[in-house]
């Protein structure tokens, strides 16, 4: 018992830090407190038209990914594709949020790299960033008809993710709308 | 009398510098406080929560963007009249307790808190019965003795 002890303690540590390695999700995936809550409050300009505002209550109505991207980000035209495909296919409309830049700099981006996105709002000073949780572009997120945020995507969304993640969920919420 | 030219060029350098730190100090916190009250309560709320872009270091330590902005909303909210624990609420709401350097007792964290003091009752467990198993060993070799 004394010599198999210690052998016991070592096999049970390893296996326990074993575990909390391969279950850990990536470092930088902070889990959000939003999901299952209604999409925060905002009045926002429209990045075609700063004359033109759009609030919240607007973009209600049907489920839709909101897309956090930014023309400093590099990680938001990874994932341009992907968004495109997603917006092209019609299957729900994918809104922009132009998070802390520069409406110049903005518009640019979308005529390089085309523009995917059936609206896009500024938020120029990330105030309405912070009330999402955003703590980095890209981020994704996705709401329901009734405004409930019910999933949220962090980095550049892939294809196999899309696929294998968020697409089921997008017509899960395509099913409840309807019902 | 006229200082000596050397020690003319010291003092120019010595306020030279000082001119710079504080230019740094300002690039580094554009914020405009009201009082020393208000920066002290500031300084202590902010270097409690932590900076979600560089996840080692709290918001009074870090110049990401993401830091700044959430100084900035930091005091908004302390002039908004909300109280220290409400403005952690605000933030944990968006940004859940990952945002706290100091984790809340909860489910998630009973092992976190805990742990520690289970280990070491399981050590001094440990410790009582090696003592116990020595103190046998001990008279048993003393007690033929006497």
């Amino acid at each position: 018992m004394k010599r198999v002890l210690p052998i016991i303690i070592f096999i049970g540590l390893a296996a326990l830090l074993t575990a909390g390695l391969i279950n850990a999700p990536r470092k930088e995936i902070i889990p959000s407190p939003l999901i299952d809550k209604p999409l925060p409050d905002f009045t926002l300009r429209r990045l075609d038209q700063p004359s033109l505002e759009v609030a919240r209550d607007d973009l209600l109505g049907q489920p839709f990914l909101l897309n956090v991207w930014a023309s400093w980000c590099p990680g938001c035209r990874d994932e341009h594709q992907q968004i495109t495909t997603i917006a092209a296919s019609g299957l729900v409309p994918v809104y922009g949020l132009n998070y802390k830049d520069q409406r110049s700099d903005a518009q640019r981006w979308l005529i390089q790299f085309g523009d995917p996105y059936a609206l896009t709002l500024t938020d120029p000073d990330g105030q309405v960033g912070i009330d999402l949780g955003v703590y980095g572009a890209p981020e994704t997120f996705l709401i329901d008809h009734r405004g409930i945020i019910r999933y949220k995507y962090i980095g550049p969304l892939n294809a196999r993710d899309w696929q294998q993640e968020v697409q089921p969920l997008v017509l899960q919420l395509l099913n409840e709308a309807r019902s | 009398m006229k200082r000596p030219i050397r020690d003319r060029w010291r003092i120019g350098l010595v306020g030279w510098l000082l001119a710079l730190c504080c230019q740094y100090a300002l690039a580094v916190d554009p914020l405009q406080f009201a009082s020393e009250a208000e920066a002290q309560r500031h300084q202590q709320l902010s270097a409690e929560l932590r900076c979600l872009v560089c996840q080692n270091q709290s918001l009074a330590d870090s110049d990401a963007p993401l830091a700044q902005d959430l100084r900035r909303e930091v005091l908004d909210l302390m002039r908004q009249g909300l109280n220290d624990q409400q403005i952690r609420d605000h933030l944990v709401a968006r940004y859940s307790d990952f945002v706290l350097y100091r984790p809340p007792l909860n489910a998630a964290t009973i092992l976190l808190w805990f742990g520690p003091l289970l280990l070491l009752l399981l050590a001094l467990a440990l410790l009582y019965r090696a003592i116990r198993r020595q103190q046998q060993v001990t008279d048993g070799i003393t007690d033929p003795d006497e």
